[in-house]
């Protein structure tokens, strides 16, 4: 190509048509195809970062609860109804209160045959001194044993919700130790007296649970809290030594286990008129009472158990 | 209004804690607040629940003596029903609170209109 062209003669030649065929940017067959890859569409960074504020200034206008008259009106309609439903549900309770039977009187629709046949056959069908005790862990017993499995699954759900990797765990034991101090002399000289009380008289309460107001329930949370009390003095070193996730683990499922078969077996030898091997005992003995006893010490381990799990997972996020 | 109720003050006390507590649900922002609203609200079922079984002149259920007539003691079942609630109570406190905890490790905030806010702004 010695001679320069113009572009318009040039365009009509063999050489460029067969260029133009070689270089891909037509397909001779389908016409005037693009062939070549498209170019990457490169937004403006400028352009991008003025619309992201706009769109932000938009939203902050919009989400303004000073600046948005609608949302500032339905706030204030949404407190005003609030009031004015909650004073409605006052008045609408205290109506209904003012037409029941008196309280302290024996008129009262729960204080049916069902309270009577608890109270007058209860120390001679279960043994227990205690007529709650009696009631809630033997006749209503399944009823106590859903109670332990929603504590069990309620440590579950926290698990699931707080647990932490083993990394993120060290530093939240890390930023934990910047707010609680640790070797308080105060409190672990405290804690030293306290928690062996504590538990003990928890353990009183377990054990005495179908002779005097107390139970699985009650006990357990205390020892739950002497073992909090513990942990706070002394630290997640000296805990982990007797009660990490594997405790937790083993002790739930041993108790719950144990509750649902022992259950199980005097329900059903109940229910088909069949001899049980379960001694009554003496009523006010310590060992009486059938399955009363192991199944409020069964109960006191998961409470105990499930309160200090709480403590610990919300502390660090683990045992 | 009906004749009773200054003799059941008690339920009457649990209605109106019931009424703080529903009105704490309602218009606290915090969630913190929000879970104390609620355990007030359990709080007044209890006591609903106690001055349910109680009768005037008699023992907790408890057997003393040997005496096992139904005229003695108490109603002992409401009794057992406040233990439920209480178990319950607990662990629904528990399961709240380890939400809240997400919510504020995600938007470092407490305040429910502020969550909304972010989620909104956020698109979705």
């Amino acid at each position: 190509m010695s001679k320069k062209r113009p572009a318009s003669e040039y365009q009509k030649t063999f050489a460029f048509r067969f260029f133009r065929w070689l270089s891909g940017s037509k397909d001779p067959y389908l016409g005037e195809v693009e062939m070549h890859p498209q170019k990457e569409f490169r937004a403006d960074p400028e352009a991008a970062l003025r619309h992201e504020k706009e769109h932000d200034a938009i939203l902050d206008k919009v989400y303004n609860p000073e600046r948005n008259m609608e949302m500032k009106l339905f706030h204030k309609l949404y407190h005003a109804t609030s009031i004015i439903f909650c004073l409605f549900l006052i008045a609408l309770l205290l109506v209904t209160i003012s037409w029941l039977p008196a309280s302290g009187t024996i008129e009262r629709p729960a204080n049916n045959e069902v309270a009577e046949r608890y109270i007058e056959k209860g120390l001679e069908e279960t043994g227990a001194v205690n007529i709650v005790a009696g009631m809630i862990l033997d006749y209503r017993a399944f009823d106590t044993l859903g109670e332990s499995h929603v504590l069990f699954t309620a440590t579950i759900t926290v698990l699931i919700l707080l647990r932490l990797n083993k990394t993120e765990k060290d530093e939240a034991e890390l930023s934990d130790r910047r707010f609680e101090p640790k070797n308080d002399a105060i409190l672990q000289l405290v804690a030293t007296f306290l928690v062996p009380v504590i538990i003990i008289f928890g353990i009183y309460i377990i054990l005495n649970g179908h002779l005097g107001p107390g139970g699985g329930f009650s006990g357990g949370a205390v020892i739950g809290a002497g073992l909090v009390l513990y942990l706070n003095a002394f630290g997640f070193k000296k805990t982990e030594r007797f009660f990490t996730e594997k405790t937790y683990k083993w002790v739930c499922f041993f108790s719950l286990s144990f509750y649902c078969l022992a259950k199980s077996y005097s329900f059903y030898t109940g229910a088909n008129q069949l001899h049980s091997v379960i001694p009554k005992g003496t009523p006010g003995a310590i060992l009486s009472s059938g399955l009363i006893l192991p199944l409020n010490i069964a109960v006191g381990l998961v409470v105990a158990c499930t309160i200090y799990a709480f403590y610990a997972m919300f502390r660090k996020g683990g045992f | 209004m009906g004749p009773n109720l200054l003799a059941n003050y008690g339920e009457a006390v649990s209605a109106v804690l019931f009424c703080i507590g529903f009105t704490n649900l309602l218009l606290q922002t915090n969630l913190i607040k929000k879970i104390i609203g609620l355990n007030i609200m359990d709080s007044a079922i209890y006591l609903f629940l106690a001055e349910k079984g109680y009768i005037a002149g008699r023992a907790a259920p408890i057997v003393v003596d040997g005496v096992t007539s139904a005229e003695a003691y108490i109603n002992p079942i409401p009794s057992g029903l406040v233990l439920t609630g209480i178990v319950v109570s607990v662990s629904v406190t528990a399961l709240m609170l380890s939400l809240t905890i997400r919510l504020y490790t995600r938007y470092h905030t407490l305040d429910l209109d502020e969550i909304s806010t972010q989620l909104k702004k956020e698109g979705r």
